[in-house]
């Protein structure tokens, strides 16, 4: 090999390695509203890079726009991976904006919450037909997963040909049965974890960098 | 809440139930079979398509519906697909019909009017209120 040759091949390597560095897969993290999503998403973040992504909350749709967490890089058994984390708003077909009244909000920030929440909706809808290259999807594993929504939304997933993980979330709780939601969706991965008490993080971090690198 | 209006269709206080066939559905695009779909939807209707929606098209449905609600109406959809919700083989009535073309039988309604109190992979009962 002629040292031109050599040396072309050598540039060539290291930019290539430079540029998938500097592409990180982007990560959408879906899920019906109240599941654990921005839980998640700041703990993935806090891990690793410090800072939060946003509020968590338990009043349904405080994530009413989707929110980025860019290069997060996650380190595993040498590997490495670098991920956007996109926090996205519940999905849902419905939004009724009286429910907000309910947890003490008063009627005008009621109705911005629920414009809100509906642009949020549409938006990663959006996104997800276009803009992410893997999802997470996150199920509150106290309550029942085989919901028209749930269906709905992984058939979606599955239609775009999208790597997804079923994270069952919130095994902290009594009433949770990992195993219910790892039958409602026997074609995917179900990770178990606690996203408010960090139970068993190593094993998703494990499953992000197998599945996403 | 059943609740008599002075009616703002011919119907007065009786529930219309739109039943499309899949050979309707066929001959329309996306937009098309999510207008007649909505449009149903917001006169009170209760729709039901024979064969249901493709994952795209759902998903085109749900961003449409989001842009439509307001506080003064429309809260957006109810919507049952049967068989279905148990992810990998369409459920009972999936394998009895072949896996390849599994029918979707879809209840599309207004959510403020419309509550699914049962649903397995053998029945859909739903609730639908009265204006
Ligand atoms: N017990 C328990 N609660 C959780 C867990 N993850 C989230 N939560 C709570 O569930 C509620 C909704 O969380 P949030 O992350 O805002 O849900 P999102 O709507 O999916 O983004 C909050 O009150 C959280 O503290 C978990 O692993 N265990
Ligand atoms: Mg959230």
């Amino acid at each position: 090999m002629g040292l031109l040759t050599e040396l072309r091949s050598s540039i060539s390597r290291a930019t290539s390695s430079l540029f998938a560095g500097s592409e990180p897969k982007r990560i959408g993290i879906y899920g019906p509203p109240n599941a654990g999503k921005t839980t998640l998403a700041n703990r993935i973040a806090r891990d690793w890079t410090g800072d939060a992504v946003g509020p968590e909350s338990h009043v349904p749709h405080e994530t009413r726009r989707a929110r980025r967490k860019e290069n997060v890089e996650i380190k595993r058994n040498g590997k490495s991976v670098t991920i956007d984390v996109v926090d996205t708003p519940g999905v849902t077909t419905k939004v009724d904006y009286k429910e907000f009244l309910e947890h003490d909000i008063e009627e005008d920030d009621a109705v911005r919450r629920s414009r809100e929440a509906t642009e949020g909706v549409a938006e990663a809808m959006h996104w997800l037909r276009e803009d992410v290259d893997g999802v997470i999807y996150v199920l509150d594993s106290t309550e029942d997963p085989f919901t028209q929504v749930n269906t709905m939304l992984v058939g979606i997933i599955e239609s775009q040909d999208l790597p997804v993980l079923i994270f069952a979330n919130k095994i902290d709780l009594e009433e949770a049965s990992v195993q219910r939601v790892s039958n409602a969706f026997p074609q995917h991965e179900t990770v178990p974890l606690s996203a408010l008490e960090g139970d068993n993080m190593d094993e998703v971090y494990d499953t992000i960098a197998e599945h996403f690198g | 809440m059943p609740e008599m209006t002075t009616g703002d269709d011919d119907a007065g206080d009786g529930i219309q139930i739109d039943m499309i066939s899949a050979e309707r559905m066929d001959g329309l695009r996306t937009m098309e079979k999510i207008r007649l779909i909505l449009d149903g939807v917001h006169d009170d209707n209760i729709v039901i398509l024979e064969d249901g929606l493709d994952p795209d098209e759902e998903s085109k449905l749900i961003e449409r519906t989001m842009s439509e609600i307001n506080p003064d109406g429309f809260t957006g959809i109810e919507i049952e697909t049967y068989p279905g919700s148990d992810g990998g083989d369409g459920g009972f009535l999936g394998r009895l019909m072949g896996s390849d073309d599994p029918s979707k039988l879809t209840v599309i309604g207004p959510a403020n009017r419309i509550e699914t109190l049962h649903k397995d992979e053998t029945l859909i009962s739903t609730l639908v209120t009265r204006r």
